[in-house]
Parts: structure tokens; sequence; C-alpha cells
């Protein structure tokens, strides 16, 4: 069994934005990840997608934007390349998978494929985003099911219809390329973020980071659940506004939830779309509100205040038929969850989810990062992992200073 | 300064106070609700309403409520009570209306007037077996909300935009649900 003070799980952005912070501080620590680098970013994301923040966000501990092009947007290999440069020098163990992590000897216990470490303190940076979280919907035999995780390009899936479960960002980019690709896209609609790429002549995102959107606390938002529940905000790295009438413009047709299947072959639709377009349309129209008051008061130059035409809802469709000449693929953009079965500590709520106050959980010593609103809004992007890492190191090394005054 | 202070007879912190138990002990937020059917004669049929169960025990209402169920002379019934579907449509006001008056008192916003207008499409072709592509049920479904309170145009929509969005009869009448009919 090797020692070291700090056993970071992944090397995806936040660990290795938190390997930078340790290594800031002088903590020994090891970075052990499944894969390579970056390997959710080469295994797990369609061909054309690109990162949904400009170049100039994409801020990491030690490392801004230096390129000629900041408010455009990288794409796939561009951020593998990005993380890979960023892991230079950092103790990365790469193809060394934890198998579990454990309490043990005022300190943690990680076992791995490739032998054990033992640490006063982990950290895992495994991911928001590890494994698809599907409805339980039996789909009939003969239907091609992909997850967005699994998604690559239109040539890979069958031609015919398809219907893209989820509307998020995920879920609207690949309803949008499918239905370019010449697919009848039909796109099942629940709760979304509705999001303009650009607002009075600037990136939307460039307005949350201003005027301190972004920066909005955990600990001082008023429906912590909620906040932390919220479907990724509609967007596309590109310089356009991709929102259901755009989507509606490329005729791509609007469904309710996918509300389940009836006799085996029939999709049904929930007839809330209407309703979760008005809620998602007046909370833009808040969101706007609030940027327009901001900018009032900060004395911003910029364009004049927009507001954009209501979403248009089409007549209800509350069901589809599933199999030839009808929907022949069903693609499931309804988002992901991150995969802590490795952790076996009592860190875990009713439901399985991890229970922490802002990264630190009630195992002392036992940190996690990277999930949404973690500890600010901004922690659900990655120019949200350097402040988040810069605090839980704070509290690890607090934590360090406590373990060794007791043992002194 | 005076500060005003809405109320709309609401409890609000009964409800997060619940929503509170319910982190800790989450069995007692299954709830199970009852209706006991009698057939009368014709279409009339008498329902009561008086138990359910809930926070982990069996609770009643204060008292047996009744309710005829009949159709109009129009369809050669005697109107003893009204349809069941306009049972539904009392049911979705009603369920909507509570809400904006919850929701309403938690966002501190003094409603003055709330009135809903509840109308429902159906072709009879259904029901009757004439035509099988008709479905028995509604074709669609309207509520027209006229609303007075303390509150922009866009807080009043986002108002009745949250109501559905919790709503249980709003849920009932978009989405599917399982129904097990059995003999005993």
């Amino acid at each position: 069994m090797r020692h070291t003070t700090t056993v970071v799980v992944g090397a995806g952005h936040c660990g290795l934005a938190v390997s930078r912070c340790l290594a800031q501080r002088s903590v020994d620590h090891v970075v052990l990840e499944r894969g390579e680098v970056a390997h959710s970013w080469r295994t797990q994301r369609w061909d054309s997608l690109r990162l949904l923040t400009p170049n100039w966000m994409t801020r990491l501990p030690g490392r801004a934007y230096t390129g000629d092009d900041p408010h455009g947007y990288l794409g796939v290999p561009e951020v593998v390349r990005l993380l890979e440069d960023y892991a230079t020098g950092a103790p990365v163990l790469t193809g060394t998978t934890v198998a579990s992590v454990r309490p043990r000897d005022q300190g943690y216990l990680a076992r791995t494929d490739r032998g054990s470490w033992h640490a006063r303190t982990v950290v895992v940076a495994t991911g928001a985003a590890a494994v698809p979280a599907r409805p339980v919907v039996a789909l009939p035999a003969g239907i091609t099911a992909v997850t967005a995780v699994d998604y690559r390009n239109p040539d890979r899936l069958p031609d015919g219809g398809v219907l893209v479960v989820g509307a998020s960002a995920s879920g609207i980019q690949i309803a949008d390329e499918l239905a370019r690709s010449g697919r009848p896209v039909t796109l099942a609609v629940g709760e979304h973020v509705r999001m303009p790429r650009t607002y009075r002549g600037r990136d939307i995102l460039w307005w949350m980071d201003a005027s301190g959107l972004l920066d909005e606390r955990w600990d001082a938002v008023p429906d912590l659940a909620r906040a932390r529940a919220l479907p990724s905000m509609q967007l596309a790295g590109a310089p356009r506004t991709l929102d259901l009438n755009a989507l509606r413009g490329l005729g791509v047709r609007l469904v309710g939830r996918l509300a389940g299947v009836r006799d085996g072959a029939t999709a049904q639709f929930s007839g809330s779309l209407a309703n979760v377009c008005a809620l998602a349309d007046l909370k833009l129209g808040r969101l706007l509100d609030t940027i327009d008051a901001w900018a009032a008061r900060a004395g911003v130059d910029a364009g004049p205040p927009q507001r954009f035409a209501a979403t248009e809802v089409p007549a209800p469709v509350l069901s589809a038929r599933l199999g030839p000449e009808g929907i022949e693929t069903v693609v499931w953009a309804t988002g992901l969850r991150p995969d802590l079965s490795f952790l076996d500590a009592a860190v875990f709520d009713q439901k399985g989810r991890v229970v922490h106050d802002g990264g630190v959980t009630a195992a002392p010593g036992l940190y996690v990062l990277g999930l949404p609103f973690l500890r600010r809004r901004r922690s659900t992007l990655i120019d949200g992992a350097g402040a988040d890492a810069r605090d839980l190191v704070d509290h690890l090394v607090a934590h360090l200073d406590t373990l060794a005054r007791r043992a002194s | 300064m005076t500060t005003s202070i809405a109320d709309n007879g609401v409890n609000v912190a009964a409800l997060l106070g619940a929503r509170e138990a319910f982190a800790d002990a989450p069995e007692i937020a299954r709830f199970q609700w009852r209706s006991n059917v009698t057939w009368v004669n014709g279409t009339h049929s008498e329902a009561e309403v008086e138990t359910f169960s809930g926070f982990g025990t069996e609770q009643r209402h204060s008292k047996k409520f009744a309710f005829d169920i009949d159709h109009p002379l129009q369809f050669a019934a005697e109107d003893n009570g009204i349809t069941p579907v306009e049972y539904v449509l009392v049911a979705l006001g009603g369920c909507l209306t509570a809400g904006i008056a919850a929701v309403a008192q938690q966002r501190g916003i003094q409603l003055r007037s709330v009135r809903a207008g509840v109308t429902a499409e159906m072709d009879l072709h259904g029901i009757l077996g004439a035509d099988p592509d008709v479905r028995n049920g509604f074709s669609g479904v309207c509520v027209d909300y006229t609303i007075d309170a303390d509150a922009t145009r866009a807080e009043v929509e986002a108002l009745v935009a949250q109501s559905q969005k919790r709503s249980a009869v709003y849920d009932i009448m978009t989405n599917p649900t399982a129904v097990t009919v059995t003999i005993s």
C-alpha cells in the first residue's frame, strides 16, 4: 500500500484544478484517473459538440485563455488538448480505476485495480455527468435507443423518424443536428431553461459572469435543491440562439414530456407543453430584468434592452407511433448523474445522492467537487472549478492542520 | 414605515413544515384518497368522501361529504347532480386555484379576487362508440383566470404557471395514470 496526503479521484478539469491548488499549498497528492486525462471528453461526447461557454471563460487556476478567438467556443479535441496541457507536471496516474474509497485509520483507503492508497484526505472529482439518467420506459423491440453520451453523429443512426427526449443543452443540439440531416425529429420537452446566445450584443454568459449572477453562493440561494436540479441552459457552442422557436423553424415537432409507452408501441406525451414553455419564458424574462437592472446600475455600454418572442406552442400532439414509418430511433437526452458508487462512506441520503455542504461531506477530510451549484452557480461550468477547488483546498488544509495538532 | 403582509388565508408555514417533516420521514408523505360510490338509479349515483390516510395514520375529514352524480335532462336522465366529467372540471379548477393562493401567499402577493372559467371540449361520438377515431375523454381543456392582485402582470402569470407545475389534478389530467378496476 502506498501513502499520500490527498487522493484526488478523476483527472478532468475539476481534479486537475484541485491538483494545481494542492501543489500551490505543497500538499503531497496523487490524481487517480480510470482512463486518460479528460477521459469523458474523449469517450462521451458527440462529434460536433463545442463548449457552451466562450473561450475567454475557459479559465482554470493558473490558466487563462490566451488564444486569438476569445469569443469562440472550443471543440472537443481542443478541450482534450487543453486539459492534457494543463495536466503537465501534475501527479496523475492514468489507467487506474478506483474500486472503493472507505474510511480507514484517520483517513481513507482507496483501492484501485493497480494497488491501494492510504490518504488522510480524498477529493472526489469524478464529475456530475458520469452516467446517463434515463427514465424507466420500456421501448418496443426494433427501436434503436441511444443516450446523449453514446450519440456521435446523424450518420450513425438509422434513417427515419427520431424522438429526442429532453430539451436541455444536449437535446436541443442533437435535435438540431438530426433535423438538419433531413430526419423527421420529434422533441419531447419538459421543464427547460430558455437562453438567448447573445443579449444586447454580448454573450449571455458575459452578462451572467459580469453581473455576479454566476457567483451566487450555495448557502445564500433561496431554494438550493431546486437550483442544483435545474436543467442545463438551452445553449449551443455557436454564435446563434438555439431555442424551441428556432427548432420549430427547422421543422422539429415539439411535444410534451415523454409520459410513457402504451400498448408497447405508442409513445404518450404530457399535455403540459404550454405550461413548461410559459415557465421558461417567464424565467427568461426575470433573468433579463435582472441583467437590465444591473446594466443600468453598472453603466454598461451595450445595446438597448431586448425581449424575445414568446415560445410558440404548437397544437398539442399527445402520442406518436413507435416503429416503422413512425419513430424508429429514440435519443435519451434526459441528463446525467454522478456515479459515486465506489464511495463506501456514510455520505448519501435515502435516494442515494451525496450529501455535502458546498463540497464538504460529513466524513471529515472527504470532499466532492464538480457537481451542479456545488458552491456557486458557476460550479456547473469549467470556469467554476477554480474558485471551488481553492475553497475546498483551504478547508482541506485546515483539516490537515487539525489532524496534525491532535497528533502532537 | 409600515409593512403590509399578504394574507390569503393559506398557512404556508404549515405547508413548508410538512415538507421539512417529509425530508426526515418520507413514508409519512404517502397518502391514499378514497371515495365510495353507490348506484341509486339510472345514471344517478351518490359518492361519499370521509376518510383518507396520510402522515402515517388513518385520517378523516371533519364530516362526511356527499355528492350526487347524474346526467342532465337532455340525456334523458333526472339531473340529480352534475356529470362525472364536470366533477373533473371542478377538481381541476379547485386544485389550480388553491395552488394560486398558496404560491401567492409564499411570494407575499395579496390576492383580492381569483375567478377561473373552466371549459372542456368533448365529442360524444367517443362515448357512444359511434366513431373509433374519437376518444371518450376531453379533446382539450381550457382554464381562463381573472385575477385581481397586488402584483404585476408577469408576477400573476408566474403564479398561474407555478400553480400548474405543482398541481396534482393538472398532472393527473396531462399525464397518463395506471387505473386498475377489480371486482370484489
